[in-house]
This record gives structure tokens, C-alpha cells and sequence, in this order.
């Protein structure tokens, strides 16, 4: 038993080394530290951990699979119930799930959950053998069609295919994997390890049909009509929301999606791709959650000379989480917090050249349970800047909803679906940022696993 | 894949190329455009179709060379294959009940126009196509054109094929003569559909110009190809590209549309020093 309160500790980029390139950040547990981390684990009779995944990764089973060496063992055992488990071991907020509940985290650290998770699951990567198949599954018959691959779309395929279903999952870009390509950095989620997750559900027969938008190409109808018997959308929230102030229009003023899509998707930080390198400079991020965070490191990456993270609320009520304030501050973007712009100028070209903010303070609690952010009369100041990102949040595009008959959606654009992702439809399941609006990787992964079990009920498959 | 079944120069920049898509010469109508990357490395830019072939599953696409993208793309012959074409993607124009209309090209906007005026003529329509160039030398379907109207109106700057003038000159005498158009649809230069929207204005004649706004995904992601009208913000791609020309904002979308102009210019010259125009990374 390792008494330590502290979680041991992750080999990391130095910051000023990291914040020129786009290899990983954190970069993973050796076998030793591994096992020191693994003895932490008590290995509670009634592990309260499990509660708090959204796929119910069975994790003290899985730690002592690595206490006793058997990584392989370890990595079977998060795979039965999680789908990708070296994505989830990088970038589920671990501190608010199952680590918030281990037993040592009341006094001290937690045990590193995520950070065993990741060390299984890329031992297993490193080891398995190319001719590797996995074990034959039986079919049952039924056809099922994934509508988007990102998180919700990849888990839901997996645990279908896990059960004989033939699936099918259409993606309107060129690559699968969504968010966890178009939008998750290179630094924090290679896409090697994403494809290689992808691959592992084309080994479980699982089909991809890129460039294929649902709601143009093909719409939900056609599906049932080409024999497919349920379908999954998981097709996210892509929408992205601006502040509706002056200047918006501007060039030079992104919204995050489309700045980090450049980026982690089309490459533009690699020679070789077409794809234009975005300008260094100064750079401001307008918001605080983990897409800023991801928009803010990756401008400092391509060449910026100074970045801000514009923030209206203060430090508290950052919703990135901690990680990746921490990993920010240390790659010395700059935090300017109780700021709110109010107009971006340009210059006679019509490029971005200021932006202007005004100062906030916080009130009263507001809807959220969290503090308004309240202007403070006549504090308006000036920041030279030559980009501006604005990373506000996204809703799911009206694509399908707009050629699907009778498929509910609520006032912004989500699906309505039942908590087992049963939609007004019949035969049509949803989950994820559909659903909920822009969250995490994993509770995507888990709406996307509740679905793939509703599905299977309503085929009738046991 | 994406394969390439027929090329043809239609001037010195531009190219027309069918491409086998079954799925999108399926569902395909006039005013809606496919995403393509080249190659691996290729960026994704949006092209409208000019035509389909339903029976035989391809799809028509007309390019001017303006940049890195375009250049590659006229590289392909014949038998080879694009990574990625994806589609049919925006809103299909919205032509339905309309009687008499006049539709204007201008350059290698009359790709774009091309299957707006094939559409309206199928539907019964009259339709009075303006088609307006530069010079002769650059002069594009012509022949299509008049196969898909009642009257062809062929302008040039130089007056070395045609009439002598702009597309304007030329709406400003129909509309002068007849006011009673149902629709005037403009596609070309940003600039030409501002001008043109001024020409149709005052007879109080709808105008619908189609928008070729910077664009990544197409399907409402990046946020590239926002646009404003009537004072909203609204995505070419999912709300567009048609849009009501009186609404349309275009000095804006012309300075977005500038911001990778210089950055273009440079690859172009970039990419034909170093590599002849052909792509060596491999």
C-alpha cells in the first residue's frame, strides 16, 4: 500500500518547451510509476468511484489488474464497458467523475484514475500484435445506422457491434472521430490515438462513410428505406455562437471552431498541408471553457507572440477545467479575468486591430448558482490584438432537424430524448451534444452507451 | 472514389470537371454546391454544381485557378481521383412560381448561374440570361446558356464578343423595357451582384444573388461563411447561399473574402517555384 497523499506525479513538456509544438503535454506513466500510482487504490468493498463514470468503467478491478502486473488484464476490463479508453485516460475530467469520489481524496489527493487509465490503455496500444483480431462475434442480423463519429457515434457503434449489430456510422468529414479530431488539440489528444481507437471498431466490423452529411447526402428516411432498422444521431453541436458586438465581421476574428478546425484538422501547423498557418501576433480567446483553453494554447503554438483569455467572470468560475487552466498559465497565456469586450476594430483593410473591453465585477448569484458579472461604468480599456477568437459555446446544427419529420427538438436546437436516448421517433435514438448542448467527451460516450443498450431492447436483441 | 470522367478547359483558367458521385447527381438541384479536398494535404473548398447526371452518377463542377487549391485541382486528369467531394450541400434557390426571370453571369459566375437558368427553364419560365466577360478570349458556356433560355445577352468590357458594357448596362435596358420580371438572380463578383442588386433596386424588381463566402465544413461548424443580412448573421452554408440581394451586406463579404487574398498569391507562386505546380511530398 502507497500511503502517499499525493497522486504521483505525470512527466510533462516543460511549458516553455511545450508551447512551441504540438507533441503531447502530459506524457503518460512509466510501468513504475504505474504501480506506485496503482497501490494507492484500496480497492473499496463498495467503490464509489465506479458512480461517477458515466460509463461505469469498473476501476478498482482494473487497478488491480495493474497491481498485478497484468496490463493487458487491466486494459480488457475498461474496454468491456468503455470504448475508448486511451481518450478518455487524456481528456474526461476526471476530477469532477470518479476521482471526485474516490475514498483518499478526503484526505489528500485522489488515486490518478485517468492517469492509470491511459497507462493501460496505451500498453495495450504498444503491445498488441499488428495481426491481432479480435474474437469473432456473432451476428445478429439487425442493421444500425451512427449518424456522426464523435464520441457519442464511436461509443454507441462499438457496444452495438459488440453485440452482432451491423453498423454503419456516417461522417460529414473527411475523417472519423469529430470533435476528438476537429477540435481536441494534437497536444492533448494526438490523432494517431484517436484513429487507432477508430480502427479498433472496424476490427469489430464496424463501417465508416466519410463525407457523408445526414440531413444532404443522405436523409434519415433513406436510412430506414436502405434497411436500416434504428439510428443513432450523435452528430454533436457544431453551431458556433458569437457576441453579437460590432466589428465581429471583421477578418481576423474566428470563431473557435473554425480556428481550431484549421488547426487540428486541416493541419495548418504542418508544412506540407495547404491549409493557411493562422497569424502570430497577439491573439485574444473570448471565454473561458476548455475550447478557449485548447484555442488560447494552440495560437501560442502556431507562432503568437502574446495571447489573452478574455473572461467576464473571475478565476472561480473558470468552467475549463483546473488541468488546463494550470497547463495555460504555465505556457504563459495571459488571463484577463473580469473583462467583457464590448467592440472589435479594424483597420482600413477591415483587419482586426483592438478590441474593447470593459471592466466587470461580480454581483449577486445568478440562474447558475454562479456570481453575475456586472459592468463597471466607464472602465473601458483598449488591447492591441490581431486575432480574435471567440469561443462562447456551440448549438447542434439544423441539418437533421430540419429533414427529419417528427423528431422533436427544444428551443435551441437540441433533440429531445429520454435518459435511454429514445427520441419523439420512432426508431430514432440520440445522444450526446445533441441532446444535452456542448459538454464533455464522456458524457457523450455514456448517453451514446444508454442508447446503444435502448437500441438493442428495441430489436429485440438480448 | 471520387473519380474524375471528364475534363475541358473552357478558357485559360477556367475548367469544368464531371466527377462520379452518385449519391450527390442524385439528390443534387440548382444552387446547391459539394466541398472537395484535392488530395490529403488539400484544403476544402466549396464549388457549386453546375450540372448532374443522374444516370450515370457524376456531377459537374466549374473552377476558375485562383489559388493553391484550384491549381492542384486542374493538375488531375482523367482517371484519377479526389480525396474527398461531398454534397449536395446548402439550400436548393428557391425558383418555384417564377414566370419570367432574368438571370446574370458574370465571369466565371455563369457556372453558378448556369443551372439556375437550365432550372427556371425547365420549369416553363421565360428567361433572359445576361452573360457577362471581360473579353472574348474568356467568353464560357455560351452554347449551354443559350440552350437554357429564351434570350442570351452576351456582354463584354472590350466589345470584342457581344455587346459593348456591363451586365448592368444591359438589366437596366430589359428592366427599362419591362418592369414586370418576377425575379433577377445575379451570381458573380461580389462587387457585380452589388451593382446589380443597385441596377434592379429601383424597378422594385426581386433580386436573389448567390454567396461564395470563405468556408471549411459547409455544414454550419466553422463559421467561416457568415454573412450579414438585413443586419443578422446568418451562414452561407446552411442559411444560403441564396440570399435576397437588397438584404445582402456586401462590403463586408468583400473584406472578408480579401483576408487570405495575399496568402494566396504567395502559395500560388510558391507552389509552381518549387514543385512545377505538381504536389512532391510523397
Amino acid at each position: 500500500m502507497n500511503n502517499s497523499t499525493v497522486k504521483t506525479p505525470i512527466p510533462e513538456q516543460e511549458p516553455l518547451v511545450r508551447n512551441k509544438n504540438f507533441e503531447e503535454v502530459a506524457l503518460g506513466y512509466t510501468e513504475e510509476q504505474a504501480l506506485l500510482e496503482a497501490d494507492r487504490c484500496i480497492g473499496c468493498k463498495n467503490p464509489l468511484c465506479i458512480s461517477g463514470c458515466p460509463v461505469e468503467v469498473r476501476i478498482p478491478e482494473f487497478i488491480s489488474k495493474i497491481k498485478e502486473h497484468d496490463y493487458e488484464g487491466a486494459y480488457t476490463v475498461i474496454n468491456s464497458t468503455n470504448s475508448l479508453p486511451a481518450v478518455c485516460g487524456r481528456v474526461c475530467p476526471q476530477e469532477t467523475q470518479c476521482e471526485q469520489k474516490c475514498i483518499r481524496g478526503v484526505k489528500g489527493d485522489p488515486v490518478g484514475i485517468g492517469r492509470l487509465e491511459r497507462f493501460a490503455a496505451d500498453w495495450h496500444s504498444a503491445h498488441q500484435s499488428s495481426d491481432h483480431k479480435p474474437a469473432e462475434i456473432k451476428k445478429n442480423g439487425h442493421r444500425v445506422a451512427v449518424v456522426g463519429s464523435g464520441p457519442a457515434g464511436l461509443t454507441c457503434a462499438g457496444d452495438l457491434a459488440r453485440a452482432g449489430c451491423k453498423v454503419t456510422v456516417f461522417e460529414a468529414l473527411h475523417v472519423a472521430g469529430g470533435v476528438l479530431m476537429y477540435g481536441i488539440p494534437e497536444f492533448r489528444l494526438p490523432k494517431a490515438v484517436v484513429q487507432k481507437e477508430v480502427n479498433g471498431l472496424r476490427d469489430l466490423g464496424v463501417e465508416f462513410s466519410c463525407d457523408s452529411v445526414i440531413g444532404k447526402t443522405f436523409t434519415v428516411d433513406e436510412l430506414f428505406a436502405d434497411g436500416y432498422e434504428a439510428v443513432f444521431i450523435g452528430s454533436g453541436a457544431g453551431l458556433p455562437s458569437f457576441m453579437n458586438i460590432e466589428g465581429e465581421s471583421l477578418q481576423g476574428v474566428y470563431s473557435a471552431n473554425e480556428y481550431l478546425t484549421r488547426i487540428n484538422l486541416m493541419k495548418a501547423y504542418k508544412d506540407e498541408y495547404d491549409t493557411p498557418r493562422p497569424a502570430g501576433g497577439t491573439v485574444a480567446v473570448v471565454g473561458g471553457g476548455n475550447v478557449a483553453m485548447d484555442a488560447a494554447r494552440c495560437a501560442m503554438r502556431v507562432g503568437a507572440d502574446k495571447v489573452y483569455i478574455i473572461y467576464r467572470r473571475s478565476m472561480e468560475e473558470l468552467p475549463a477545467r483546473k488541468e488546463e487552466v494550470h497547463h495555460a498559465v504555465e505556457e504563459q497565456i495571459e488571463f484577463r479575468l473580469l473583462n467583457n469586450p464590448v467592440k472589435i476594430y479594424g483597420d482600413e483593410k477591415g483587419r482586426v486591430n483592438k478590441i474593447e473591453c470593459i471592466r466587470m465585477e461580480l454581483g449577486e448569484p445568478d440562474d447558475s448558482g454562479r456570481r453575475r458579472p456586472v459592468p463597471v461604468e466607464g472602465s473601458n480599456f483598449f488591447l492591441d490584438v490581431d486575432t480574435v477568437i471567440m469561443a462562447l459555446g456551440t448549438s447542434p446544427n439544423p441539418l437533421i432537424k430540419n429533414t427529419t419529420s417528427g423528431l422533436d427538438t427544444n428551443r435551441k436546437g437540441c433533440i429531445i430524448a429520454d435518459d435511454d436516448g429514445r427520441t419523439s421517433r420512432e426508431g430514432v435514438f440520440a445522444g450526446g451534444d445533441v441532446v444535452t448542448g456542448a459538454a464533455t467527451v464522456i458524457l457523450a460516450m455514456g448517453a451514446g452507451k444508454k442508447s446503444a443498450a435502448a437500441i438493442l431492447k428495441y430489436l429485440g436483441v438480448d | 472514389m471520387y473519380k474524375i470522367v471528364k475534363k475541358r478547359r473552357l478558357n485559360d483558367t477556367v475548367t469544368l470537371i464531371e466527377v462520379t458521385a452518385p449519391a450527390i447527381a442524385k439528390k443534387a438541384r440548382a444552387g446547391q454546391f459539394i466541398i472537395l479536398r484535392v488530395d490529403e494535404y488539400g484544403e476544402r473548398i466549396p464549388l457549386t454544381i453546375a450540372d448532374t447526371d443522374k444516370e450515370n452518377g457524376t456531377v459537374t463542377v466549374i473552377f476558375q485557378i485562383v489559388g493553391r487549391t484550384t491549381m492542384l485541382l486542374d493538375q488531375l486528369e482523367v482517371g484519377e481521383c479526389l480525396a474527398d467531394f461531398v454534397g449536395p450541400l446548402g439550400n436548393p434557390s428557391e425558383i418555384e412560381g417564377i414566370k419570367k426571370a432574368i438571370v446574370v453571369g458574370g465571369g466565371v459566375g455563369c457556372a453558378i448561374a448556369y443551372p439556375i437558368a437550365k432550372a427556371l427553364h425547365e420549369l416553363g419560365a421565360q428567361v433572359d440570361v445576361i452573360a457577362g466577360f471581360r473579353s472574348k478570349d474568356i467568353v464560357i458556356l455560351k452554347d449551354e446558356m443559350e440552350a437554357a433560355c429564351t434570350n442570351y445577352y452576351l456582354m463584354t468590357d472590350d466589345g470584342t464578343a457581344g455587346e459593348k458594357g456591363f451586365t448592368t448596362t444591359k438589366l437596366q435596358q430589359l428592366l427599362e423595357a419591362d418592369s414586370s420580371y418576377d425575379l433577377v438572380v445575379a451570381i458573380g463578383p461580389v462587387i457585380m451582384m452589388k451593382f446589380t442588386v443597385a441596377t434592379a433596386k429601383p424597378f422594385g424588381v426581386p433580386t436573389m444573388v448567390s454567396l461564395n463566402p470563405i468556408m471549411i465544413d459547409g455544414t454550419g461548424m466553422c463559421g467561416g461563411c457568415r454573412v450579414t443580412i438585413n443586419g443578422e448573421r446568418k451562414f452561407a452554408c446552411v442559411d444560403g447561399p441564396d440570399f435576397d440581394g437588397y438584404a445582402v451586406d456586401f462590403d463586408e463579404l468583400m473584406s472578408r473574402n480579401a483576408f487570405y487574398k495575399a496568402q494566396e498569391t504567395h502559395d500560388k507562386e510558391h507552389v509552381c517555384r518549387l514543385t512545377g505546380g505538381v504536389r512532391n511530398y510523397e
